[in-house]
């Protein structure tokens, strides 16, 4: 149970502060304007934006008008049923290929977590008995192969390297290996860029073509890996990555610090994109499926 | 970066443009606007509500200066708001003597702490400083490899120790090895380690106990969002940091962090890493970072950045010619072709003043327009080159050819170059302030917008009788 202590952990950080603090805030109040405007610094220190934020005050204050809540102790349960009406149970689950491998492929910006996600979804489907094979697609960064095979050692899974430097070719390698070796899984992981650079956004473009073309219908599943103490500017990551190659769910790493991950409150309220999975630490241990309850929970206990 | 902040404060100043003064309730509602903005651009909720209190407090202070548009006014007071709250910064690196020079390199994971120690490299050996890159991050996979590859391409000196799990040991044979080999500056890349990780933070302050850094940077990336200054708190109590660098700032975030992580540390952001090659790297300088903000432009590094890409005794060269009026076409082109080193062009006019906000204008003005020019000049001959002026129409349609052009994109071109070499012979005469001016009244006056060339429609060059007659008489004179 070392990975459910953990995420408890992780969380528990999460919660002393937000929550000591919302708690503290709210115990015998009755709900009025100061209230809600400290309820609103609260929500914009945890990057749910200024938009979100104004959704969520403004529905409180209808709430509040309207009778439905009157004191300071009840907004938290209306908080946590609002928050959990934004992931619904069916979009988190990943979407397997009928048959033949299974082909995830995972983007993200620079230094976001991509190559440590892929250990930790590499390590979860090999433990739970799935033939995984890893695409070193990240020709561009120094050393990301050599990191990348380090971690397909430690977890004993197959991982293909191009002998040249374009990353399409690399992971059309890839899709024959995984379809000779008889794999379940193929992750290919990519360079990071950020997502202004339109030449880098086209290359992922066609590295996703080039996995299409060889399996019909892959990439099954396209996960952003997203740093959970990224601001605002997360928004504009997601859209450019979902018009680049359809983006269909969230890879939310490093949420062990003190980041609230509030962006993809405000990332589900732009774009609907889900989050499908957590990372809570370097090792390939650490990470959990999105859980909604866990989070708000963690957000305001 | 900052445009979408640059267009908010405009929006609020344009609308109070035309207003006699300045009011508290016009104040306070440019101050709503400029508030969502600031939020927006991940800048601290605390931060975010003293910067605008300042302002308002500032503004309707100042009452009295009634000569001023009230937007103008406004723009002032948020500019030096803005330059205050970022400053004042010193990057100068302090080398001591003797050395090494000790440099440490902190932060989170994926901050980009190993390529900008790469980054730090080219810097110094720009400054004719040698250094050492230090692998201490023995935590992530292959990090010691990065970075071994990032020092070959900085063409500088990599340092570990094969085999050594505790980054406290290499750290201090490192220092000493630059010791004993006279190496200036020691540059420690470290593993990144999240602020509430006690065990990993114990560590940091270890290996800086160890190496006792003459400068420690905390690496912190450009679009982090509100927990930026938790960590940087954490970070600058634990370390006691002398400066950040701010990575990844070539992207479309706002950068609040660059705003924050100053009000709440006390410690300035000192350089930007502005994209993936190593020689993205710059100095901050708070002022014209405000400056850009507020759609100011940002002259003085663009011309600092001409200064480090031109060759300097060219350069001399070029304006003796100038000065002269003997500057050629043969010239010009060298000059462009110096130009393009300075990087993309449309960079390089996003600094020009006015020009940040006119994306459409900065497209027109692509580097297709350098290379048409160049195919240009190419197809003429030595002395069409030399002396542009003997270019009459057999000529220019005979390079239109030449180039795949129509003759009107020749005399087009001509035209800008003879207007450009009467510029240069004006400026070459001035010293550094006017010349300055000079290019500000330029920019101001839309020069750069309008005349490109090949745009300029054809006027006959085709000579009237009565000149055709005097020319003769010249020619017979002569």
């Amino acid at each position: 149970m070392a990975i459910f202590k953990k995420l408890l952990n992780g969380l528990s950080r999460t919660k002393q502060r937000f929550v000591g603090g919302l708690k503290s805030l709210l115990v015998g109040r009755t709900i009025d304007a100061k209230l809600l405007d400290e309820l609103e610094a609260m929500l914009i220190q945890a990057d749910i934006g200024v938009k979100g934020t104004m959704k969520i005050i403004d529905d409180l204050r209808t709430a509040s008008s309207e009778g439905r809540i009157e004191k300071g102790e009840e907004v938290i349960d209306f908080l946590k049923n609002e928050l959990k009406t934004y992931w619904p149970e069916a979009d988190r689950a990943i979407h397997f290929a009928e048959s033949g491998p299974t082909v995830i492929l995972v983007a993200g910006i620079n230094g976001a977590g991509k190559t440590t996600s892929i250990a930790k979804l590499a390590y979860q489907f090999h433990s739970g008995g799935k033939k995984v094979v890893l695409a070193a697609a990240d020709t561009f960064r120094a050393a990301a192969v050599e990191q990348l095979t380090i971690w397909a050692d430690r977890i004993g899974c197959d991982i293909i390297k191009g002998s040249a430097k374009d990353p399409a070719s690399v992971a059309y390698d890839a899709c024959d290996a995984a379809i000779a070796r008889e794999a379940d899984v193929l992750l290919v992981d990519t360079a990071g860029r950020l997502h202004t650079q339109d030449n880098l956004m086209r290359e992922l473009t066609k590295i996703r073509d080039v996995v299409g073309k060889k399996l019909p219908g892959a990439p099954h599943e396209v996960l952003l890996t997203l740093d959970a103490t990224t601001g605002q500017n997360a928004i504009q990551q997601a859209r450019a990555f979902v018009q680049a190659i359809d983006v269909s769910g969230i890879f939310l790493a490093k949420l062990d610090g003190t980041a609230k991950g509030g962006i993809v409150v405000a990332i589900r309220n732009e774009i609907n994109l889900p989050v499908k999975f957590v990372g809570l630490g370097e090792t390939y241990e650490d990470v959990e499926p999105f859980d909604p309850d866990t989070f708000v929970e963690a957000l305001f206990a | 970066m900052f445009e979408a902040l640059t267009d908010k404060f405009n929006g609020v100043f344009r609308k109070m443009t035309g207003r006699g003064r300045i009011s508290e309730d016009n104040v306070r509602e440019a101050m709503r606007e400029v508030r969502t903005a600031l939020l927006e651009a991940d800048v601290h909720y605390e931060v975010v509500k003293q910067f605008c209190d300042d302002v308002v407090d500032k503004a309707i202070g100042q009452e009295v200066i009634k000569t001023l548009r009230p937007g103008q006014l406004m723009q002032k007071i948020c500019h030096d708001e803005l330059a205050n709250l970022m400053g004042p910064v010193d990057s100068r690196i302090y080398v001591v003597d003797p050395p090494p020079t000790v440099i440490m390199m902190a932060g989170l994971q994926g901050s980009g702490k190993t390529t900008t120690c790469g980054k730090l490299a080219k810097y110094l050996d720009k400054k004719d400083k040698s250094s050492l890159l230090v692998a201490c991050d023995l935590q992530r996979p292959a990090a010691i490899e990065q970075l071994g590859v990032v020092a070959e391409q900085a063409g500088t000196g990599f340092f570990r120790v094969e085999g050594e799990t505790n980054p406290v040991k290499v750290a201090r044979k490192a220092v000493n090895h630059a010791m004993a080999n006279k190496i200036d500056v020691v540059v420690i890349d470290t593993a990144g380690r999240l602020h509430i990780d006690d065990e990993m933070m114990k560590q940091a302050e270890d290996i800086a106990q160890a190496t006792k850094p003459h400068q420690i940077y905390l690496v912190c990336d450009a679009m982090t969002g509100q927990d930026a200054v938790n960590s940087a708190k954490e970070f600058n109590e634990r370390l006691e940091l002398d400066g950040v660098i701010l990575t990844k700032f070539d992207s479309d975030a706002r950068g609040g962090a660059a705003l924050s992580v100053k009000q709440v540390t006390g410690k300035p952001i000192t350089f930007i890493g502005v994209g993936e090659k190593l020689d993205d790297f710059e100095e901050f300088h708070p002022d014209r970072m405000a400056g850009r903000i507020l759609g100011m432009g940002d002259v003085v590094s663009l011309v600092e950045q001409a200064q480090e890409t031109f060759d300097q005794e060219e350069a001399e060269k070029m304006q003796a010619k100038m000065a002269k009026g003997k500057f050629t076409l043969t010239d010009f082109m060298g000059q462009m072709k110096q130009m393009q080193k300075m990087g993309p062009m449309k960079q390089i006019l996003k600094m020009m003043p006015g020009m940040s906000g006119n994306a459409a204008a900065l497209d027109m003005i692509s580097g297709d327009e350098f290379s048409k020019m160049e195919a240009i000049i190419q197809s003429m001959t030595q002395d069409e080159r030399d002396n542009p002026d003997i270019i009459e129409a057999s000529r220019r349609r005979r390079i239109a050819r030449g180039c795949g052009m129509q003759p009107q994109d020749v005399s087009g071109l001509v035209k800008s170059f003879n207007q450009a070499s009467g510029m240069m012979k004006q400026m070459a005469g001035m010293g550094t302030r006017d010349r300055m001016a000079f290019a500000k009244q330029m920019a101001s006056g839309g020069m750069m917008g309008g005349g490109m060339p090949g745009k300029t429609k054809q006027r006959s060059k085709r000579l009237s009788n009565k000149q055709r007659r005097k020319r003769r008489r010249q020619k017979r004179r002569r």
